[in-house]
């Protein structure tokens, strides 16, 4: 009786909300695996006749999604070592030193998410365009890291002040100056919360689309750009579109789901502490 | 190394980052807010004061887009805010799956906008679309849809787009902080005679209240701003039935060429936005 009940109250809502989740996703996967012919049959057949990669294989030999998928992997990797590295010293300075304007200028970064990309990107393509750098890489990893940035200092800034301080006063009686304390003491504990931050700022830059469209796409098109070739004046190539969409959420789903724990819990730790 | 600067010197980079790519391109974009630019006229941009400004009070599109952002953001944020709340108290309690299941909740989160509104457009399609399919077999539509051609669906269907994208965030923040609630509160309260809905009163709706207040703050600043999944879906239409103001300002921007009164929606927003912010941050001092 009790465990009938818990599937009525629990289980069934669960799924329901699992299949929600999971439905546009699956349905995304089932369009990709079928040939071209079978997607303009009527009536719609749910579950697939034939099962091929014929769209997966032609998108990557017949289009340039692979030299996109590159361009992508190039600038998310650079977000996250150049996010890392303004982030970084940012948040051990809020965790562990106190000075003059603190929680104004913790709460001043903060703020920098507020403002809408539409009212930055046109400046910002401007300057670019006049140093030169428009339609480049750097173009492309300096805007995602600066946009990424706030929620990465104020996650990183979590996670060191999480680290007993005591600890560090240890290291400085034994001797130590502050960047071997960092290097040795601080960022080995605070790892995986920097794998954790690492992984965000990898999505974020992944997934980002208004950027990349807008500051680049010649020389460097990312996958959210990509995307838009398949989709002609008259018709809309879904074979291949499905194909793309599944290709490109994979990483970023596979990065997630190994890292929504520890980012959830420093997303509330963040909210909780203040 | 002196004490005072160290703190300085480790936010420098991040601080330079900000001014560069954030506070020059704010301000840039205030300064053009009170001109006239034409982007294919690059020689004159004459200084025109809040006449950009004025131009917006007497703009049909403008209060309409304001109209639909505020349905945007209002209706999205909500349901977003319910789904992802029942989920989380779900998710909290005890079942077989309950790793599983979380996993698989948060997929629509880690998934590019892009895509996003590429797979509803594929599912609302009119010929094709699986939501045609499924009613007509279903018995519960006589014909198909332009689920996106219409102005009363396509409002409907981007808002059930970014519903998707969004309550998985409500979820999970939701869910870590129902773990963050000691146990003994609730033991407590059940010794003092509380019921499943009284203890959900007074511990589980007071202890979550900060992080519902600084998740529902984050989401509603991130849908408010967000356009990317709308230009996909809808790019604005049909019409203008899915315009808000920041898909707005980006057009009138970019396929307007008109910087002059694109900065001045942009400017707007922001300002819209501060007052919103400002008001909540008030309102959670108290």
């Amino acid at each position: 009786m009790k465990t009938v009940r818990r599937i009525l109250g629990t289980d069934l809502p669960v799924a329901l909300i699992v299949l929600f989740a999971l439905l546009p996703w699956v349905w995304m996967l089932l369009t990709s695996v079928r040939p071209e012919a079978e997607l303009t049959q009527s009536p719609l057949r749910l579950v697939p006749n034939t099962i091929s990669l014929a769209n997966h294989i032609a998108l990557l030999e017949r289009t340039s999604f692979a030299e996109n998928l590159r361009d992508s992997l190039v600038v998310a990797v650079g977000a996250v070592a150049l996010g890392l590295l303004l982030a970084m010293p940012a948040a051990y300075a809020f965790a562990r030193l106190k000075f003059r304007g603190q929680r104004w200028l913790k709460t001043g970064f903060l703020m920098i998410n507020m403002f809408p990309v539409v009212l930055l990107i046109l400046p910002i393509f401007v300057l670019l365009r006049e140093l030169g750098l428009l339609d480049t890489y750097f173009a492309l990893i300096a805007g995602h890291a600066t946009f990424t940035m706030p929620f990465a200092i104020w996650l990183l800034t979590a996670y060191v002040a999480a680290i007993p301080a005591e600890l560090d006063e240890a290291a400085m009686i034994d001797g130590a100056t502050r960047v071997q304390l960092f290097v040795k003491v601080l960022l080995p504990l605070v790892l995986p919360g920097v794998v954790a931050v690492g992984i965000y700022l990898f999505i974020a830059s992944w997934n980002e689309y208004l950027f990349a469209l807008m500051l680049a796409g010649r020389n460097v098109r990312t996958v959210t750009v990509a995307l838009q070739i398949f989709i002609g004046e008259n018709e809309i190539h879904w074979g291949l579109l499905t194909a793309a969409g599944s290709l490109v959420a994979l990483p970023a789903v596979a990065l997630f789901l190994f890292a929504q724990r520890h980012l959830a819990a420093g997303l509330t730790g963040g909210a909780v502490k203040g | 190394m002196n004490r005072l600067s160290l703190p300085w010197l480790l936010l420098a980079p991040a601080l330079l980052a900000t001014a560069i790519l954030v506070l020059l391109p704010v301000g840039e974009t205030m300064w053009l807010s009170l001109h006239d630019v034409i982007l294919y006229r690059p020689r004159s941009r004459p200084f025109v004061g809040l006449a950009n400004y004025a131009w917006l009070l007497t703009d049909t599109d403008f209060w309409e887009s304001l109209g639909h952002s505020a349905v945007w953001v209002i209706a999205s944020v909500g349901l977003q805010f319910a789904l992802g709340f029942t989920a989380a108290l779900l998710l909290n309690r005890a079942f077989p799956w309950r790793g599983l299941a979380r996993g698989l909740v948060i997929i629509p989160w880690a998934l590019p906008s892009v895509i996003i509104g590429m797979m509803w457009s594929w599912m609302l399609d009119f010929n094709l679309g699986l939501f045609n399919a499924l009613g007509m077999r279903l018995g519960l539509l006589d014909a198909p849809i332009a689920w996106l051609a219409q102005p009363g669906t396509a409002m409907a269907a981007v808002i059930l787009a970014v519903v998707w994208q969004g309550f998985p965030f409500f979820a999970v923040t939701l869910l870590a902080g129902l773990q963050a609630i000691p146990k003994e509160q609730y033991e407590a309260a059940a010794i003092d005679g509380a019921g499943t809905v009284s203890s959900f009163r007074h511990v589980t709706l007071p202890g979550l209240a900060p992080v519902i207040a600084t998740a529902l703050l984050l989401r509603m600043i991130w849908v408010a701003n967000s356009l990317d999944l709308i230009l996909v879906m809808t790019g604005g239409g049909p019409g203008t039935a899915t315009q808000t103001l920041p898909l707005y300002a980006f057009l009138k921007a970019w396929s307007g060429a008109d910087f002059g009164h694109g900065s001045a929606l942009a400017v707007v927003l922001a300002l819209l936005l501060l007052g919103v912010v400002i008001t909540y941050a008030a309102r959670a001092e108290r």
